[in-house]
């Protein structure tokens, strides 16, 4: 992906810049608002990651204005601003997704990756695959290798979200965001509970387990390796 | 001095001097010229009928008839003044024994001084004379005869001067009272200013907990006053609560800060193979993580005290908030050996105020109820008591003793029992502040679900205000 990252805080960016390019990305910085703004406008990059509170351009008038002009890049805001009301504001100014400082740049790297697979269509999906695994969106029907799978309407919903991200990492928090619409951190491990459930269902009784955890960063649904 | 000239209150006052010294000038006027003034048209109309009745007296009945009058009235009183010259400016009659030196050619009306005997109370003469004022009308008759008629005038004039002369005095008194008021009301007022002023400068200068004197009087002033004083507690309060956070940051994140340390400096003297190092990375970041949980909560909870979140209220359906948790969690329970049941109620129970909060808060208690409950039962449920929503968590742990129950809701505070757990000590702090914020409390109780003999257990109840 070709990312803009505008963030003020120089050692913080030189961080995220390289680890972003470890993780193959092609990344540019701004530090702060204005030059931020105009190297969006310069256009051509697939996600913007911008710190809310810059000198001379503040994140959220910054990403308001480019939606106004018709920029539908995705964008990530970073604050230190952790609020469920900071939040809104963030979603409001046309954020699509938030993160709170201080992260791991494990969950940055899940949710920028993220932001560009939503930019992929999939309004017209009704099916989706991964390896033998199949869900029908309409029928709510979900099978592997032929053989059907009961699951729990909210089991459903995280196998669905993470088939609509397989392949790349989903984080604890971002599975408690996207299928349960919480913003905490809960100190009990019940995300992986869930998980682990859900893997009792559709791995179990097969050759190769589709979900699989990645140590330190979250979980993977893929159905290679 | 002059810093008083420039206040609201002397301006005001002296605008409002200046008004009612013209109202007081005019009022004066007018009195002055519908008496004094009447009494001195009053006389200068009674000597032209006088001239004229002695002119026509003279036409009609030629000199004796008006010798007649003029020698029969001039005995009348001493008011009336009289003075008949014959063409040659010798006196043929009258009171008067000459001309007035301010006596014009012809003409009517001229004031002039003359002399007159000095009578005692009896009407004898004393021997004196005195100088007195007079008003006269000097007319020529024909056959060169000049003729003055005047009154005698000194006590109107008398009185005129001591009127004018109060009018004076009055008006001088009327702007210096009004002057004198204006100064002594504005230096009232910024008395009492200045008082609130230099509790500002004070504070200014960090002492927080000075506050404005109250004059008593229970005016504006003091309203004013008082509503800074609120003001400033809330401060106060919102400064110390600050404080305290910064405090308890700086006493808590630094004991696994060095903890985190040590550890990095053990790893470094110790181990030398790469797969070592890595591992205790692994577990650096994991302690970093717990720290910036903390730290997170903390800010939270310092947040939600100073009620700085933004009200984003809304009516939420509590049995369906309590059975997403439920939901939520009943994986995890299930796993540590405990069963998760929401107690169905009749009707729907909303109350008023922010959901994500409410399930954080009872998140929290969840998280609670997992690491001591130990096994058993865990309850949600919402009741409906008075003008409040009780949501409650029952367990069918240890429970709390009585003595302690007020003391875990502080931040950080974790029972000796508990030390071994994982945990901030923040979550039951989260919780309360959280029902504070709804202007709700949050308390623990005995747990209900089983027979106190057995195991106490612990009712953590979140009361929100309902729903109208």
């Amino acid at each position: 992906m070709r990312l803009l990252v505008i963030e003020d805080d120089d050692e913080a960016a030189a961080h995220m810049v390289r680890g972003l390019r470890d993780a193959g990305h092609v990344v540019d910085h701004a530090s702060d608002g204005a030059a931020g703004l105009a190297m969006a406008e310069a256009g051509g990059y697939d996600a913007y990651v911008v710190d809310r509170m810059l000198p001379k351009r503040d994140g959220l008038s910054l990403l308001a204005e480019r939606r106004a002009a018709g920029d539908e890049t995705p964008a990530l805001f970073l604050s230190a601003l952790g609020e469920v009301d900071d939040r809104v504001e963030g979603l409001k100014a046309g954020g699509d997704d938030y993160l709170v400082k201080p992260y791991a740049f494990s969950e940055l790297i899940a949710r920028i990756e993220a932001l560009g697979r939503r930019r992929a269509p999939q309004a017209a999906a009704t099916a989706l695959k991964v390896g033998d695994l199949e869900m029908d969106l309409i029928t709510r029907a979900v099978r592997r290798a032929g053989r059907r799978i009961d699951l729990q309407p909210r089991e459903f919903r995280l196998l669905e979200y993470l088939m609509k991200n397989a392949g790349q990492i989903v984080t604890r928090t971002m599975l408690l965001e996207n299928v349960w619409e919480y913003h905490f951190d809960p100190q009990t491990n019940v995300i992986d509970v869930h998980i682990s459930r859900l893997r009792g269902k559709i791995d179990k009784d097969f050759d190769t387990s589709l979900l699989k955890t990645v140590r330190g960063a979250g979980y993977k649904l893929s159905a290679d390796g | 001095m002059t810093g008083l000239f420039r206040t609201t209150t002397f301006r005001l006052s002296l605008i409002y001097m200046g008004l009612f010294s013209a109202a007081a000038v005019l009022l004066l006027v007018f009195m002055y010229w519908s008496t004094a003034g009447f009494m001195a048209r009053q006389t200068d109309e009674t000597l032209r009928t006088d001239i004229d009745g002695l002119q026509e007296q003279y036409r009609q009945r030629g000199m004796p008839g008006l010798l007649r009058i003029i020698i029969e009235r001039s005995g009348e009183g001493d008011d009336r003044l009289y003075l008949l010259l014959a063409p040659g400016g010798a006196k043929v009659a009258g009171n008067l024994n000459t001309m007035p030196r301010e006596a014009p050619a012809i003409g009517p009306w001229f004031d002039f001084m003359y002399e007159r005997p000095v009578v005692d109370m009896d009407g004898a003469p004393t021997g004196e004379t005195a100088i007195r004022a007079a008003r006269g009308w000097r007319a020529e008759l024909r056959g060169g005869y000049a003729l003055l008629v005047g009154r005698d005038v000194d006590a109107r004039v008398k009185l005129q001067n001591r009127m004018r002369a109060a009018l004076g005095w009055g008006g001088a008194a009327t702007i210096l009272l009004g002057v004198a008021g204006g100064v002594a009301m504005s230096r009232n007022v910024m008395r009492r200013i200045e008082a609130v002023n230099a509790a500002a400068r004070d504070i200014r200068k960090g002492d927080l907990s000075r506050r404005v004197a109250l004059d008593g009087a229970g005016d504006e002033l003091d309203g004013l006053a008082a509503n800074l004083n609120d003001m400033l507690d809330q401060t106060e309060r919102l400064m110390a609560g600050l404080k305290n956070v910064s405090d308890n940051i700086a006493h808590d994140l630094r004991s696994p800060l060095t903890r985190l340390r040590n550890r990095i400096e053990a790893v470094l003297r110790d181990e030398t193979d790469d797969e070592a190092y890595r591992a205790a990375l692994e577990e650096t970041i994991e302690e970093a993580d717990r720290l910036l949980s903390v730290f997170n909560a903390l800010l939270s909870i310092a947040r939600l005290e100073a009620g700085a979140a933004a009200r984003r209220f809304e009516q939420v359906d509590a049995t369906g908030l309590l059975e997403e948790i439920a939901e939520l969690y009943a994986p995890v329970a299930q796993e540590a050996g405990l069963h998760v049941s929401v107690r169905p109620c009749a009707k729907r129970t909303c109350f008023f105020g922010s959901r994500a909060l409410a399930a954080q808060a009872l998140s929290n208690l969840m998280d609670n109820a997992l690491k001591y409950a130990g096994a058993g039962r865990i309850a949600l449920a919402a009741d409906r008591v008075a003008d409040y929503v009780e949501l409650s968590v029952t367990d069918e742990g240890p429970g709390v003793l009585e003595a302690d129950r007020a003391r875990v809701l502080e931040r950080f505070v974790r029972l000796e029992a508990s030390r071994t757990q994982a945990g901030s000590g923040l979550g039951l702090s989260m919780a309360s502040a959280i029902a504070h914020l709804h202007e709700g409390r949050f308390e623990l109780r005995d747990g209900d679900l089983s027979a106190p003999r057995r195991a106490p257990g612990l009712k953590a109840v979140l009361s929100l205000p309902a729903s109208a």
